[in-house]
């Protein structure tokens, strides 16, 4: 029972405005982290899944043409955990019931969004969620009405409405030539016209479109202002999936499913994916502020992901949901930890903070843990998704960016462990000798999230046979 | 063909029109322009039912909604305005320059249309096609409505209160 991923975000958000909302207020927070924790209850438990009797009439009824496979099991993961996470902080962060309220009905409209992102099968369709998940995004950016997320949030807008501009009109072609919108019918529709140049700019236009919403180089120039001035809860959100889903789950779908891997698109992918690690990485070690880093790492993460897809190969695109995976976790994260320091000390400049680990222990241990798997250190989960990518890269003969992957770790720690040696270690400073941890539902999440980079590092050999390379089975089918 | 090309070319003109005028009342009557052009475009492209959406969603009830978001801002003074528009312009008068050559350039490259096209499937009634062949296009459109009006409210209303 799929639907049941898109029905229910949406049923709950009419449910959650009925009369009597200061009731339904109260239980808001609830009915969005029911949903998160249906959703990653629907992917491990493959019963939820199937068509029960009852849901036989609701399926003939709602004819939704849907797609699930290993990805987007994986995607739904990622989504349902992530979005947990970020209610998690929300219920800290926000104090005020209305503004909690409102964040959460945002939320799980993105929710629906993201869940349709990853469920269809048509490219039209897709366009429909995406333009869901971006109007909830824009929303979600400035709900504390603060001039730098309004900033952000125009940037995020106009990128956006460029972009959605160049799919739109990609689209279009796709249906002139195939007849039809589904990815299986412009897949044949490819395979008749090779050669086309409608279809080469049809392809180029797409590609384009979606670098801009994954936020890739050069194309990435609103995603530090909207990180970095959302508020803190929307920014887990926002860098733990969203971006992730619309860009990069996109340009994963699309080119394994529809334009499949042309020596040109291939090509393409490993030269922006490079480019984005490296000038990511490098931009990232330049600054101060913790959130406009940690976005900057985001963008860099983002190529090795990409990197990883241009190989072309089954393990390529394996180890890139891998990746995408494991980046939704420990940015998540790192965007928790950053929160935590935030709320605690009122400050973003890692300049003017100093050995915060003795008075937040659990921030500090979770961050390092964090920053380490980013960097690929063994045995966390980073590394091996890393390792994926690169022995991949190397496999298929493009060994020249497996050493820029590589190389480009070494800067990765750079950056990280000179977070790290600002914020977190050294001597407290005088005027941090009063703050403390930022209560349970921040805790619990930083506890949560380490966990599973270190589970999903320790039980790397299970993870892998069990949800891994079945991903790569998406390719060419 | 002909009538097309000077639809089009109204259109685009239109369209600058729209983004360069120093009113925002205007730029939304410019916006609707644009849509009533496009209509008669899709019009003339034999999807009648398309076209009777484009008007009435976007010339018309689009208008609707910008012309009263407009009346609730604050207008620029008219020599804010006029300061304005010497801005817009000065950053960019090129852009009318660099479509028109963009178009004599495409004019001037033969694109080979190298494409086998599917053979035009039996018209389907449009009714059909939204409620039995893309029921989740539908809800799609419901949620996107629903998110629209969750941001008015939350962005607005507190506003209002204050």
């Amino acid at each position: 029972m799929h639907q049941l991923l898109i029905l229910l975000p949406f049923l709950s958000i009419i449910i959650l405005n009925l009369p009597f909302k200061s009731i339904l207020r109260k239980l808001a927070f609830l009915f969005g982290v029911s949903l998160c924790l249906f959703q990653i209850a629907f992917v491990f438990f493959p019963a939820l899944r199937f068509s029960s009797a009852q849901f036989e009439l609701l399926s003939s009824f709602l004819k939704f043409n849907l797609l699930v496979d290993n990805l987007t099991l994986v995607m739904l993961l990622c989504i349902g955990i992530v979005s947990f996470v970020s209610l998690l902080a929300a219920k800290r962060l926000i104090p005020e019931e209305r503004a909690l309220f409102n964040f959460t009905n945002v939320l799980i409209i993105a929710l629906a969004g993201l869940n349709g992102i990853v469920m269809v099968k048509d490219i039209f369709s897709l366009y429909v969620f995406l333009e869901i998940t971006a109007v909830a995004s824009f929303i979600l950016i400035v709900l504390h009405k603060d001039i730098f997320a309004f900033e952000g949030a125009f940037k995020y807008l106009i990128l956006s409405t460029i972009a959605t501009t160049l799919l739109l009109s990609s689209i279009a072609l796709f249906l002139l030539v195939s007849g039809s919108t589904e990815y299986s019918a412009i897949s044949a529709g490819l395979k008749n016209s090779p050669n086309s140049h409608i279809m080469m700019l049809a392809i180029g236009l797409f590609l384009s479109g979606v670098f801009i919403k994954a936020g890739l180089m050069p194309f990435h120039g609103w995603v530090p202002d909207t990180y970095s001035s959302a508020p803190a809860p929307v920014s887990i959100f926002l860098a733990g999936i969203v971006t992730k889903t619309v860009g990069v789950y996109t340009l994963i779908r699309i080119v394994t499913t529809v334009t499949g891997f042309t020596a040109p698109i291939r090509n393409v992918l490993l030269f922006v994916g490079a480019f984005t690690i490296v000038i990511g990485a490098f931009a990232a070690l330049g600054q101060n502020d913790f959130k406009r880093m940690l976005s900057y790492s985001s963008i860099s993460q983002v190529g090795y992901i990409v990197l990883g897809l241009g190989s072309g190969t089954m393990l390529g695109v394996a180890g890139a949901a891998f990746h995408l995976f494991n980046h939704a976790i420990f940015k998540s994260l790192l965007f928790v930890n950053a929160a935590s320091v935030e709320s605690a000390t009122g400050l973003r400049d890692m300049n003017k903070m100093s050995g915060l680990s003795a008075r937040m222990p659990l921030t500090g241990v979770s961050s390092c843990l964090a920053s380490l798997s980013t960097a690929g250190v063994p045995p966390l989960s980073g590394f091996w998704s890393k390792l994926v990518i690169i022995v991949a890269l190397w496999m298929s003969g493009r060994r020249v960016y497996a050493l820029i992957a590589v190389l480009a770790s070494v800067v990765t720690l750079a950056y990280f462990l000179s977070m790290q040696r600002r914020v977190f270690f050294g001597k407290l400073g005088v005027e941090f000798a009063n703050i403390k941890e930022q209560g349970f539902a921040l805790g619990f999440a930083a506890v949560l999230l380490s966990l599973i980079v270190i589970g999903v590092g320790l039980f790397f050999p299970f993870v892998l046979n069990s949800f891994i390379l079945p991903v790569g089975n998406i390719f060419g089918g | 063909m002909q009538i097309n090309l000077i639809i089009l070319v109204a259109l685009i003109l239109a369209a600058v029109w729209t983004v360069m005028t120093r009113s925002l009342l205007r730029a939304g009557i410019g916006l609707a322009l644009v849509s009533v052009l496009l209509t008669i475009v899709i019009f003339r492209l034999n999807s009648p039912l398309a076209a009777v959406f484009e008007l009435s969603v976007c010339a018309g009830l689009i208008s609707v909604l910008f012309v009263s978001t407009i009346s609730m801002a604050q207008p620029l003074s008219r020599k804010e305005a006029i300061q304005h528009m010497k801005i817009r312009f000065a950053r960019y008068w090129y852009l009318p320059i660099i479509v028109v050559l963009l178009g004599v350039v495409l004019l001037l490259i033969n694109v080979k249309l190298d494409i086998l096209l599917p053979t035009p499937e039996k018209i389907k009634d449009a009714r059909l096609v939204i409620w039995n062949s893309r029921p989740i296009d539908l809800l799609g459109q419901i949620i996107i409505l629903l998110t629209g009006v969750f941001g008015v409210v939350i962005l607005f209303k507190e506003r209002l209160k204050k």
